[in-house]
């Protein structure tokens, strides 16, 4: 929060520059430009996702199961990554374009391209949450719809669809903070919504005020989003499954003669999302590797990339546990406005908060400015309220009789925090570690402003070589990170099966 | 001297009066219940004298000693009491064995020892090295007693320590309960809604309603002689016939008897249904009897439960056992046949 704040205090010191920058006619543009985007994707994503999870859980379609779980993969590869690999496919003198052998293809570069990768890469985050309360639903609903006369599609409509609405906001707005916030993607790809040019803006001249005060810009639509977002939730919150008994499966609906659009639909989007950009990595990764290649600069790229990690993971999580356990515990106004607070970190994109910082580092803090310490900071910053969800979530679930009977068995609260809190609730920290390192591997904007000279990860290489165009340099240090982040991906799924 | 003393103690939630005054004595050595529905304030006067409430007014003593009331305020793992929580609250990362000797430190002298013996206590002897998902529910019953007996404690506290086992072990585990807290020689305060498991568990019992002790007695006095029409009802089936007091005797629709300490007028006779006998002869002693008609009869195997309409309408229920069978329409004897309770007519109800 404090970063924001120093932000905002910059912004208001520096008069006419900022001012001026908020409001001119390439502002107005460029918030109209990066809203416009999120918009459309947002739409495409709640679509394409929303079609794919009733086909995946309600109908017969051939191996659901398995396209289920094909259409969330695409959630691990950095959109930065799947940008690279679309223009390295798509773009001009693409693979794409050598294969077929055409002499020009439509351009893949600005609004179209970033919309069809955002939409690409984004779609899973609503996938996900639509699926699992479809799984859910009580199927007597429909019945009693229909033996009061209405049609299937009647039913999806006024019975299955209003059930669904909060599971589709919290994607969407997931969504829609993604593309907001997103740098990597708009960046190859030659958008110009507020991160890019934040960037840029601050990259190409010395009037940082004029970023700032870009940046606050930025801030104050994803906080409209927020905005918009709560006013949904209130109106569509009281949803609960109210009918007792033991719970049937729903009925599968017959595709019929819709088997194969439906089949084209779900394996277009796989094929779009995963097998395409896998593929084109693949295919990069076996060239280069033939090529010669600067293994020593790949493995200090993945030396850096797993140190900042590790290093915010593990401060996130010494961090979030007594935020955690005081939001668990005793719940207060004190405790949920600190809790609220540190969630601000989730919703501000992280060239923000990057910006932010290195203000504060040029500004109040030099000694901290371009050393690891101000890059882990920013990632703590970012990363924080995917650390303390995951342990207070394990919070929850210890009994608190259990630390009471611990007291009344003559131990300090200390000491109850020590023997009995801290092992149980093990797995939620660890799990919130791993979050933390998983986003910390792949979070790029941030990266590249705060990290010290000098200081390479796979995701900074990544950057450097493919906005170079280097595209066969780039495919192993991409592989290296994506093989990196299944590590903790990895822990988390086998925690999840553990846990059940 | 008491183990617990409780002396106008007070304690709300929000505008909730959870405790309202309460003034309660456990004597050292005692099986004390404290028994009423839910929402009566019984789990949260455990709390408080367990110490994990602050109560807002009054004064708690436990063996002798304040330890809460005016600034003092003893921190729960300083009070030496041992508690066993609705659903035992084990530890699930630690074996039995260890659940036990947390209760002893780390340092203890004899640990090992002792929380040998505890568990033998318990009848759990071998089951030492087991995790708490692998015991069944009556045995996690027992580890929880056993940690709670293991660091010798002035007093034990029980909530509502039957209500998570099914009702076929529920009057098993009871009276091995009370052999192990006998045999223990603490003294224990259990908080329980069911009357039967207060009555048949307890030394005495204090009936709680609404934040504040109704009655306290042994399980004989609060279910013979109830000092409240509420009381009575909430002890056991009751049935209220009314009637007129007049010099110590009280007329109702059965018979006269004795009313002591209720003043001329008005008057609710609680007539118990095992107080109510039938028969199809004319009765002995040639006690006043009435004619009344079976309208139901619910039967339970070992007794019955017989209602039967008196001539002025009302109806009462008569419990015996099993035989005569009576049926509906079935014309019968009332008699009165054992203690009643006369309230002035005024009692709340």
């Amino acid at each position: 929060m404090l970063p924001l704040v120093y932000l905002a205090i910059v912004v208001v010191g520096e008069p006419s520059d900022a001012r001026d920058a908020v409001w001119s006619r390439e502002a107005l543009e460029l918030m109209l430009r990066s809203v416009g985007l999120a918009a459309a994707v947002t739409e495409t994503a709640v679509a394409v996702a929303v079609a794919i999870a009733w086909l995946t859980v309600r109908t017969d379609l051939r191996g659901r199961r398995t396209w289920a779980v094909l259409c969330a993969l695409p959630l691990v590869i950095p959109s930065y990554i799947g940008a690279y690999l679309m223009v390295s496919a798509l773009g001009p003198s693409g693979l794409v374009q050598d294969a077929l052998g055409v002499g020009s293809l439509p351009s893949i570069y600005g609004f179209a391209g970033a919309w069809l990768v955002l939409s690409a890469f984004t779609f899973p985050y609503v996938l996900l949450p639509v699926q699992s309360v479809l799984r859910g639903l009580d199927p007597q609903l429909e019945d009693a719809a229909r033996g009061l006369g209405r049609s299937p599609r009647q039913v999806f409509v006024s019975v299955v669809l209003p059930q669904l609405v909060p599971a589709i906001a919290a994607g969407a707005l997931l969504v829609a903070l993604y593309v907001l916030s997103d740098f990597g993607a708009v960046s190859i790809l030659q958008f110009d919504s507020f991160t890019r040019v934040i960037y840029t803006t601050y990259r190409s001249s010395f009037e940082r005020e004029g970023a700032a005060a870009l940046a606050c810009l930025l801030v104050a639509v994803t906080l409209l989003v927020l905005w918009l977002e709560g006013r949904t939730r209130r109106r569509t919150r009281a949803y609960h499954r109210i009918a007792p008994g033991a719970q049937r499966r729903p009925a599968v609906v017959p595709l019929g003669r819709w088997r194969l659009p439906a089949l084209a639909l779900v394996g277009g989007v796989v094929l779009l999302a995963l097998v395409l950009p896998v593929g084109v990595l693949g295919y990069w990764a076996t060239k280069s590797v033939a090529a010669d290649i600067d293994w020593g600069l790949v493995a200090s790229a993945a030396g850096g990339s797993l140190l900042a990690a590790a290093l915010a993971a593990a401060v996130a999580a010494a961090a979030a546990l007594p935020v955690a356990l005081l939001a668990a515990r005793h719940p207060s106004r004190a405790s949920t406005v600190l809790e609220r607070f540190s969630f601000a970190g989730h919703a501000l994109p992280g060239i923000v908060v990057a910006l932010a910082l290195v203000f504060l580092g040029t500004r109040a803090w030099p000694a901290l400015y371009q050393t690891l310490a101000m890059l882990v900071l920013a990632y703590v910053v970012l990363f924080l309220p995917q650390a303390i969800g995951s342990i207070r979530a394990s919070l929850l679930q210890i009994d608190p009789h259990v630390e009471e009977a611990a007291r009344s068995l003559g131990r300090s609260p200390l000491a109850v925090l020590r023997t009995i809190t801290a092992p149980l609730a093990r797995s939620g920290v660890l799990a919130g570690a791993a979050l933390v390192f998983l986003t910390a591997v792949k979070e790029l904007p941030a990266t590249l402003l705060l990290a010290p000279i000098g200081f390479e990860t796979l995701a900074t290489e990544i950057w450097r070589l493919t906005s170079a165009s280097f595209f066969e340099r780039g495919a192993v240090p991409s592989l290296v990170l994506l093989a990196v982040s299944a590590v903790p991906l990895a822990l988390l799924t086998f925690r999840a099966h553990f846990d059940q | 001297m008491s183990a617990i003393r409780s002396i106008a103690v007070h304690k709300h939630f929000g505008g909730c009066r959870a405790v309202d005054g309460v003034t309660l004595d456990v004597e050292e050595g005692e099986v004390c219940a404290l028994l009423g529905p839910s929402g009566c304030g019984k789990t949260t006067m455990l709390r408080l004298l367990a110490g994990f409430e602050r109560p807002d007014s009054g004064c708690l003593m436990v063996g002798g000693e304040i330890v809460a009331g005016g600034k003092t305020f003893v921190s729960p793992e300083r009070r030496r009491i041992g508690m066993v929580f609705q659903d035992y609250a084990l530890f699930p990362h630690m074996t039995v064995e260890a659940n036990v000797a947390y209760a002893l430190g780390r340092r203890a002298e004899g640990a090992a020892a002792r929380v040998r013996e505890v568990l033998e206590l318990v009848g759990l002897g071998d089951l030492g090295s087991r995790q708490p998902h692998e015991l069944s529910g009556g045995q996690q019953q027992r580890v929880a007693l056993a940690r709670a007996l293991a660091g010798t404690p002035k007093v034990v506290l029980l909530d509502e320590p039957f209500s998570g086992l099914d009702a076929a072990l529920r009057a098993r585990v009871r009276q091995e309960v009370r052999a192990i807290l006998l045999a223990a020689g603490v003294t224990a305060l259990f908080v329980t809604h069911d009357q039967e498991e207060a009555l048949s568990l307890a030394d005495r019992v204090a009936v709680m309603r609404d934040g504040r002790v109704e009655q306290v007695g042994t399980p004989e006095e609060v279910y013979g002689r109830p000092a409240s029409r509420w009381v009575a009802e909430f002890l056991g089936e009751a049935d209220v016939l009314p009637g007129t007091v007049d010099d110590g005797w009280v007329d109702c629709e059965l018979a006269r008897v004795r009313a002591e300490g209720v003043g001329s007028g008005d008057a609710e006779v609680l007539v118990r249904p095992e107080s109510v006998s039938l028969s199809l002869g004319p009765a002995a002693g040639g006690r006043t009897q009435v004619e009344g008609v079976v309208v139901e009869r619910e039967f339970f195997g070992h007794d019955q439960l017989v209602h039967v309409e008196l001539p002025s309408g009302r109806r009462l229920r008569s419990r015996s056992l099993s035989h005569p069978v009576w049926h509906p329409g079935d014309r019968v004897r009332v008699q009165l046949d054992g203690p009643v309770s006369v309230y002035a007519a005024a009692s709340p109800a």
